[in-house]
C-alpha cells in the first residue's frame, strides 16, 4: 500500500538534488553591480539647508491629491508622522547627541528597487528616466512591496474600500508636463533639488568637497542597497536620520538570487511535479492492483 | 445751508457739514466752508477702494462716477436688530460716515439717521423708492418676523413683511447687512418665536447680497454698495452669496494668534497664564478655522485689534450660517483645511503599540474558538448517522 519510506527519501532527495545544482551554477552571476540608467532623474536633500518649512510636505499633497494626515499627533492638524497613505513625503526631525537635523522622507527610487521585485504582477514598475511608478490597475493588495522595502515607503490605504499603494513617484504627471516635482519646486531654500542623478552625484560631491568639516564625507544613496536615484548629504549620521546602514548589494539580490535559481529553466517545478506525479501514478497502479 | 427734504441730522462725534446728502457736492477749487476739496475726494476714494480691496484704478472710477452725480440712492431698511450694524458704520473713519453719506453715496432713508419721524418719515421712504425705482440699493438690517403674518415687527402700520417686499422688489439690488438679516442671527435663536427669517428667505427670487457678521464690517458693505454704484455689478459671490473679497477667507487663515496655534500654545481658560499671553483662543472655542470673514485683517473703526480675537474673546463664528447664535459659545469647531504643526515627528515615530492586556484577552478568544471547534468537530464525527426520532422530519 503507498509508496516505501524508500521511494519517498529517493524522490526528495532527488529534487533536492536538482534544485542544489541549478543554484550553484546561477548565484555567482546575479551578483553584479547594476548601473543607473544614464537617464535617471532624482532629487538630491542637502540636510544642512532645509528649514523644516514643510512647504514641500503640503504641495505634495496638494499635487498628489492626498487629503490631509489628521491621524498624527492631533486631529487638529495635518501632521503625518511619517510616510502614509496621505503623505508620499515628509519632514523628521532628529535631535539627540549628534545634532539637530531635519529630514526629508519619500521614495528613494532605488536603481535595483526590492518594491519592484517583489511585485508579483508588475504594478511596481521601474519606469523611463528610472522612476519607480505604480500601476493601479494591476496592483491586488497583497502589500508585499510594503514589507520589502528597505526604506519603509510604499504604504496601504487602510481607510479606502478601494486601497491603493501610495508612494512617491517624482512627481511624473507633473514631468510630463514639463514642471518639476512639487517639492523641489517650493522649497524656498533648495534644500531638496532636482534633476539627472549624475549631475546630483556630482553637485553632492562638490558640496562636501567645498566644505568638508560640514558634511559627512560620502553621499547617502550612491551605493546604499546597488544605489538610489534620491541622494542626501547631511551633517548628522546617516542612520540618525533614519537612514537604515546598507551594504553596496541590491536588496532584492538575495531574495531574486534563490527565486531566480529555483525556477530557472523551469527545472525544479518539473522536477517536483514529475516526482508527484511519479507518486500518484505508483499509487493508482497498487490500488487497481486486487489485494493478495 | 439748504433744506433737506428728508433731513438727516448730526450725530455726536460725527463732524459733518450740514449739507443735503441729495445735492452734497465737492468744489474743484479752493474748498468753502463744509466743503470737501476734490483732492480730498479723491483721497478718501482711494482709501475707500483700498478699504475694500478694490485697488487704485477703482477710486478713479468712483471719483468720475460721483462727479457726474451718478452717487447710488440708497434705502436703508431696520426691521429685528439692534442697529449694531448702523453703529459701526458711523464709526467708521476711512472714510468716515459723513463722506460716506453724503459724498459716496445718496442716504435716502434711514430710521437712525432721519431728522424726520412719523408721516413726515414714510412719505420720505414712499418718495425715495419711487424717484429711483429699479436702481437703488436697498440694505436690509435686522431679521423679518414670519409668524402670524408677520405682526411682530410693524412699522407706520405696515408689516416688516410687507415693506421688505414692496421696498425690495423695486430696487436695484439688495443686500442684507449683518447677521439677522443674513441668516436670522439673534431673533431666530431657538425657539425663534417670531419665525424671524433672513431676507433672503422672504425675498424668493431675488439676489441678495449677504454682508454677515455682528456687526457687518462695514467696509464690506462699502464695498460692494461703491462697486454697484460705479460699475453697476455686483460683487463675485461665494455659494452663500458672501462677497467673496470679504468672505472667502477663514478668519484662521490670517489670524494674529496663528503662529500660537500652529505651536500648539493655548489659552486653556479664560486668565489662566496662555490667556494673559495671549495664546491661541482654539480651546476656548474659538470658531475662526470655520468661519469666513476678514475681520483678522480688517479690524473694527479702524481701532488695532478691535475684535473679537484681538480683545482675547474667541471668535464667535457671526458671518456662518451654522455657526453664529447656532453652536454653543465653547464648543470647538472642526478644523477647516487642518495645516502642518510647528512640531515635527521624530525620525522613528511610535505608532501605538499592542498592550499585554488586548494581546492576552485576543488569545483567550482565539483559543476558546480553536477549542470549541475542536470539541464540535469531535461530537460531530460521534453522532449517529440517524437523526434523532425527535426532531421533526423533513416536509413535516
Amino acid at each position: 500500500m503507498g509508496i516505501t519510506r524508500r521511494t519517498a527519501l529517493k524522490t526528495m532527495l532527488a529534487g533536492g538534488a536538482a534544485v542544489a545544482g541549478a543554484s550553484a551554477t546561477t548565484t555567482p552571476a546575479a551578483a553584479a553591480p547594476l548601473e543607473a540608467p544614464a537617464d535617471a532623474l532624482g532629487l538630491l536633500y542637502d540636510a544642512t539647508l532645509c528649514i523644516g518649512c514643510k512647504t514641500c510636505v503640503v504641495k505634495c499633497q496638494e499635487a498628489n491629491h492626498l487629503e490631509p494626515d489628521t491621524a498624527g499627533i492631533d486631529a487638529r492638524y495635518n501632521a503625518p508622522l511619517s510616510l502614509s497613505a496621505h503623505a508620499k513625503t515628509v519632514i523628521k526631525l532628529y535631535k539627540g547627541d549628534e545634532g539637530e537635523s531635519f529630514m526629508k522622507a519619500q521614495c528613494m527610487h532605488c536603481i535595483d528597487p526590492a518594491c519592484v521585485s517583489a511585485c508579483m504582477i508588475g504594478a511596481l514598475t521601474k519606469g523611463p528616466n528610472g522612476i519607480v511608478k505604480y500601476n493601479v490597475d494591476y496592483c491586488v493588495g497583497c502589500r508585499y512591496c510594503e514589507i520589502a522595502c528597505p526604506f519603509n515607503v510604499p504604504k496601504f490605504q487602510w481607510s479606502s474600500n478601494t486601497p491603493q499603494i501610495v508612494k512617491c513617484e517624482l512627481c511624473r504627471e507633473r514631468l510630463a508636463d514639463g514642471q518639476e516635482p512639487a517639492c523641489t519646486e517650493v522649497c524656498p531654500r533648495h534644500a531638496v533639488i532636482f534633476g539627472k542623478r549624475a549631475d546630483l552625484l556630482q553637485e553632492a560631491k562638490r558640496r562636501i568637497a567645498a566644505e568638508p568639516d560640514k558634511y559627512q564625507p560620502r553621499v547617502y544613496g550612491e551605493t546604499e542597497a546597488g544605489g538610489t536615484q534620491c541622494l542626501y548629504i547631511s551633517h548628522v549620521p546617516f542612520d540618525k536620520l533614519g537612514l537604515p546602514a546598507l551594504d553596496d548589494r541590491p536588496a532584492p539580490e538575495l531574495a531574486r538570487s534563490i527565486q531566480h535559481t529555483v525556477y530557472k529553466g523551469f527545472i525544479a517545478p518539473v522536477v517536483l511535479y514529475g516526482a508527484l506525479g511519479m507518486v500518484m501514478l505508483r499509487n493508482r497502479r497498487s490500488a487497481e492492483k486486487p489485494e493478495a | 445751508m439748504p433744506a433737506c427734504p428728508a433731513g438727516v441730522h448730526r450725530l455726536a462725534g460725527v463732524s459733518l457739514a450740514w449739507r443735503c446728502p441729495l445735492f452734497a457736492s465737492f468744489s474743484l477749487d479752493s474748498p468753502g466752508v463744509g466743503e470737501v476739496s476734490r483732492r480730498d475726494f479723491v483721497r478718501f476714494c482711494s482709501m475707500a477702494a483700498a478699504a475694500v480691496g478694490l485697488g487704485p484704478l477703482a477710486a478713479e472710477d468712483f471719483v468720475k462716477a460721483a462727479e457726474r452725480g451718478a452717487k447710488p440712492s440708497v434705502i436703508w431698511l431696520q426691521f429685528q436688530e439692534c442697529t449694531g450694524c448702523t453703529e459701526s458704520l458711523l464709526r467708521t473713519s476711512h472714510p468716515g460716515v459723513d463722506e460716506l453719506i453724503l459724498d459716496l453715496i445718496s442716504l435716502d432713508y434711514h430710521e437712525t439717521l432721519f431728522a424726520a419721524a412719523g408721516h413726515q418719515a414714510e412719505a420720505a421712504l414712499k418718495a425715495a423708492v419711487e424717484k429711483n425705482a429699479g436702481k437703488f440699493v436697498c440694505i436690509v438690517e435686522g431679521a423679518i418676523p414670519t409668524k402670524e403674518d408677520g405682526i411682530y415687527c410693524m412699522i407706520g402700520g405696515r408689516t416688516a413683511l410687507e415693506i421688505v417686499n414692496d421696498v425690495a422688489g423695486k430696487a436695484g439690488a439688495v443686500i442684507a447687512i449683518g447677521s439677522c438679516a443674513s441668516w436670522g442671527g439673534v431673533p431666530s435663536a431657538d425657539p425663534n418665536p417670531t419665525g424671524a427669517s433672513p431676507a433672503h428667505a422672504v425675498l424668493k427670487g431675488k439676489t441678495v447680497v449677504n454682508i454677515p457678521g455682528c456687526p457687518a464690517n462695514p467696509y464690506n458693505l462699502l464695498g460692494t454698495v461703491l462697486q454697484y454704484a460705479t460699475y453697476g455689478t455686483l460683487p463675485e459671490l461665494d455659494e452663500e452669496n458672501r462677497p467673496k473679497f470679504a468672505y472667502g477667507r477663514t478668519i484662521h487663515e490670517h489670524c494674529p494668534r496663528r503662529a500660537h496655534f500652529d505651536a500648539g500654545r493655548f489659552a486653556e481658560k479664560y486668565g489662566d497664564e496662555g490667556h494673559r499671553l495671549g495664546y491661541c483662543l482654539y480651546k476656548l472655542g474659538c470658531k475662526g478655522p470655520a468661519t469666513h470673514a476678514n475681520c483678522s485683517v480688517m479690524h473694527f473703526g479702524e481701532v488695532v485689534d478691535a475684535w473679537p480675537i484681538g480683545l482675547g474673546h474667541p471668535c464667535f463664528g457671526c458671518t456662518e450660517q451654522k455657526i453664529g447664535f447656532r453652536m454653543p459659545m465653547h464648543q470647538t469647531v472642526q478644523i477647516f483645511r487642518p495645516t502642518p504643526p510647528d512640531t515635527y515627528p521624530p525620525i522613528n515615530a511610535n505608532q501605538g503599540t499592542i498592550s499585554p492586556v488586548a494581546t492576552a484577552v485576543g488569545g483567550a478568544i482565539v483559543g476558546a474558538l480553536v477549542g470549541g471547534g475542536y470539541v464540535a468537530s469531535k461530537k460531530l464525527s460521534q453522532a449517529p448517522d440517524e437523526p434523532p426520532s425527535s426532531l421533526p422530519k423533513a416536509g413535516v
